[in-house]
Formats: structure tokens, sequence, C-alpha cells
């Protein structure tokens, strides 16, 4: 029988997370949080998280990395601003889930099989190779590297698409390619260690 | 006027009726749109998932693409192109790290950024530099008796509501009502779609999708206006799982530069219309086009 903590003990606490997630611009006012929960309402996706975005911003703020990375919540928000806008604090609670998802990118502590970093990774792969996205080619990468069965659910909307003539399988692409290669290639100056580590 | 038109990859693809009807509404209102050249993906939601500076990256290429072609604002329809480019101008801004890292990966490019160009969405230069006198002047075929529910998603309004407002913008609204439709009140008209969600975990994300187009049936709509081409693939090719999920919640959903070209008296097939899912038609309270309305 596998058993749970239901409280946590300092010592799972990772510290200097909260000051690595308040770097991100804008994110600094998390210091600020009133824990009033407007966030968590204003939610559409909330009652399918398992912490509440408040309970993101409490977890973030107390260093308690390993429990907010590895949650489903970052990846249930689809990034439509409801709480950045609603929040009294003026905290960019959208921008914090963004600094989560990088991070649980980079360390792989991302739930396993879930589609929604698996997307992340293939969107940026066609980007750093074509340079623009061929929507209904990125699809079939993301059902064949995440689930098979989708593709077989999914036979009508396909057929649907090539009817209504949106189903595109030529892939777009700029001309410059090797330009914005380089440009995303160490940009910053530092080694493009994290699209190696998702790769 | 003339506009650097900055289309994104989804105009290209699942959302090529949005291009098909943007193109000749603005050829018709007289505003040129001059597409930017070799633009890239913005990165939409997913690479800034994965990494905000290399994000910011691609965004700036395309704004300084912008900037060398000419001193016009950069027009953006699709909401995701136009919150990405306008976010990344706030991080140059907010912050000096990515700045310098921008600045070095456009200078291996030749290019270079001042961070001044304008990055603005078609409803906000319909309704603000063209102005609805002008739209109403080339109306020669009102939509009357047609009740649209009008649906602005999020990324236009959040967090950068710059022309509208955040909670219950009007825009559209007011654009729709010059065509000479009925506009129902529609109080979820900002509420998320469901996004990417749709495909990746459906329980969730289509259950969204079901709740908006449900409320517009129950509001008496004939029809969704959307101005994101995400919005409208989501509302509109999903019917047959909506339905076997939690029941029927038909409705059309098309761009609203698809209605302004109506108005306008082209012909349904221009404006791409026959690309939907779900069919739209006019109802019968509206007048057939003139002969020969638009050149």
């Amino acid at each position: 029988m596998k058993i749970n903590r239901t409280i946590k003990y300092e010592a799972d606490r990772v510290r200097g997370f909260a000051r690595e997630i308040m770097s991100i611009p804008g994110c600094e006012a998390l210091y600020s949080c009133i824990q009033c929960g407007t966030c968590s309402g204003a939610c559409p996706l909330s009652i399918y998280m398992d912490y509440s975005p408040r309970q993101v911003m409490a977890l973030v703020r107390s260093d308690f990395k390993n429990e907010v990375l590895a949650s489903h919540t970052v990846w249930l928000c689809a990034s439509c601003y409801a709480c950045t806008v609603e929040c009294p604090r003026q905290i960019r609670i959208t921008d914090i889930m963004y600094g989560l998802k990088q991070r649980a990118i980079k360390e792989a502590i991302y739930p396993r099989h879930f589609p929604i970093p698996i997307l992340a990774k293939e969107f940026t792969k066609m980007i750093r190779s074509k340079g623009r996205i061929t929507e209904t080619l990125l699809v079939m990468n993301l059902f064949l590297k995440a689930n098979w069965l989708a593709v077989l659910s999914s036979w009508r909307l396909g057929l649907g698409l090539i009817r209504t003539g949106r189903f595109v399988i030529r892939h777009e692409r700029i001309e410059r390619r090797a330009e914005l290669a380089s440009m995303l290639n160490g940009g910053n100056g530092r080694p493009a260690n994290v699209t190696k580590e998702i790769a | 006027m003339k506009y650097s038109y900055f289309p994104g990859c989804s105009l290209k693809g699942l959302g090529r009726a949005y291009e098909e009807s943007l193109l000749p509404v603005m050829r018709h209102l007289g505003a040129e749109l001059v597409e930017l050249e070799d633009w890239n993906c913005c990165g939409a939601t997913a690479y800034m998932s994965v990494d905000e500076e290399k994000a910011c990256i691609l965004a700036a290429r395309n704004l300084s693409i912008a900037q060398k072609a000419g001193p016009h604002d950069l027009l953006t329809p699709c909401s995701a192109c136009y919150l990405v480019l306008n976010k990344t101008k706030h991080f140059l801004v907010d912050s000096p790290s990515i700045k310098q890292s921008v600045e070095g990966a456009l200078k291996k490019a030749n290019l270079a950024y001042g961070g001044n160009t304008p990055v603005r969405h078609p409803l906000d230069v319909l309704v603000h530099d063209i102005g609805l006198d002008v739209i109403k002047e080339k109306v020669v075929r009102p939509l009357k008796g047609l009740k649209v529910a009008p649906y602005y998603g999020c990324q236009v309004v959040r967090p950068y509501a710059t022309f509208d407002d955040a909670w219950n913008p009007t825009t559209m609204d007011r654009l729709l009502a010059t065509l000479g439709a009925e506009v129902v009140p529609y109080p979820l008209k900002t509420k998320c779609c469901g996004a990417s969600l749709t495909g990746t975990v459906p329980e969730a994300g289509l259950r969204l999708t079901y709740i908006l187009l449900k409320e517009a049936v129950r509001r008496g709509a004939h029809v969704i206006a959307t101005i994101c081409p995400l919005c409208q693939f989501n509302l509109d090719a999903y019917h047959d799982q909506i339905v076997r999920r939690w029941g029927a919640a038909r409705i059309p959903t098309v761009y609203f530069t698809q209605l302004m070209g109506l108005a306008f008296g082209m012909d349904p097939k221009t404006l791409g219309l026959q690309r939907n899912f779900i069919p739209f038609h006019l109802p019968t309270t509206v007048q057939p086009a003139p002969v020969a309305a638009h050149a």
C-alpha cells in the first residue's frame, strides 16, 4: 500500500526556488500575494487541477519546488491570462506558470505521458528546423509520440480537414533557416542546453 | 493606409479562411497590407513554455523585419501572435538580460530593433483607424436579422488590452452592429476556448468549448463571430466529439472578417466560408447582394 504524508516538512523545501521564480520580469510581486484565491476563481481550468493556482502561488513562495513542478496544474494552464488580469496584487501569474513549465521541462520532472510538454517539445523542434509551424503535421507528430489511439479516434477530424481544404501536408518553411538557427543557438551567449535536454 | 502584415502560421494552415477573408476586406476598405518578408513563427504559447529568452528572439526577429520594412504599424490577426509580439516588447523593456540576449541574437542576422513598432490587431485598425463610418458606407448587404454572438477569446484583450476592455470588450459588437447584424448579449465573450487542451486533454479543453457553444445557442444566436484562428478551429471542428460527450450544441463559427465580406457583397467562396465544418448560411431576412457590388 502506497501512503502519502499529508503535511509538508521544512526539509521538503528547495531553498532559493522562490527567489529564482520571482526573478522573472514582473513576477517579483509574488512576495505580496495575499492568498485571496481570486486567481483560482478566475481560472477556467482550476476545477481540474491538483493544486489550485492560489496553492501554487503559496507553494512557490515557500520553496516547494518538487511539488509544483510535478503537479498537473502548470500543464493545464491554457495561458488565458484571466488570473493575471484579475489579481489584486498585480502578480503576473501566467508568467509564473510559464516559468514553472520551463523548469519542469528542463529538469524533466513533468508528469509522464502528459501530452502537453510533448507538444511544446515538438513545436519548438519544428520551429528550429523549418521556422514555421505546419499545424496538421505537428499534430500528427504529437499523436505518434504521445498517443497512438488518438490517431484512430481523430480520423473523422482529419477527413474533415481534408474535405475543407485545411489539411496541409507540405511543410511551411522560411528562406533563411540557417539565420534563424544561429539566432536560437546560444543567442544568449550560453549553450543551447534546454532543447538538447528535452530532445 | 499602409500596414506591415504578419499572418502567422495558422493563417496559412487551419485558419486560412481568416486570411482569405481579411485580405479582400482590407483591400476593399483601402488599406494596403504588405506581408513581412521571410517571417517566422511567433512561438505561440509553446516556445514560451520551453524558453522565454528564445521565444523573445523569435518574436524580435519578426519585429525587426517589420521595422526594416518601414514606419508602418504591424498588423497581426492571430491572437497568439498578437500576444507574443506585444509581450516581447514588454520583456525588452522590463528585462535588461532578455534585451541583451535578444540584441545579441539579432546582431548575428544583421538585424536590429528599436522597440517602437506598434503591433496591432485588425479589429483595432478597422474600428479606430478606418472607422465604423467608412465601413458602414461599404455595406451593400446589411446582415438584417442575423443574430451573432461576438466571441473575443483570451489573448487579444488579455493581458495587453490597449484598444478595448479586458472583460467586456465591445469593438467587435459595434462593428457587427454596423454591418446590420443583431448582436446578442454573450457574457462568455472573453472566456477561454480551451486552446490546445481540446486536443491534448479533451475532457477539460472540449468542455470549455462546449460551454461556449451551448451558451451561444441558448442566447438564440445563429452564428458565433471570432477573431482568432484557434478559437475558430475549436468551436467549429469538434462538434462530433462534443455531441458524443455532452450532447448537441450545433452552431457555426466564422471569422468576423467573413461577416464583413458578406455585408460588402462578396461571394462566400472567396471568403473561405466553404472551409467550415458546421456550414454557415445567411438567414432569409438578409437580401441577396446587388449585382457586381464589389470590384
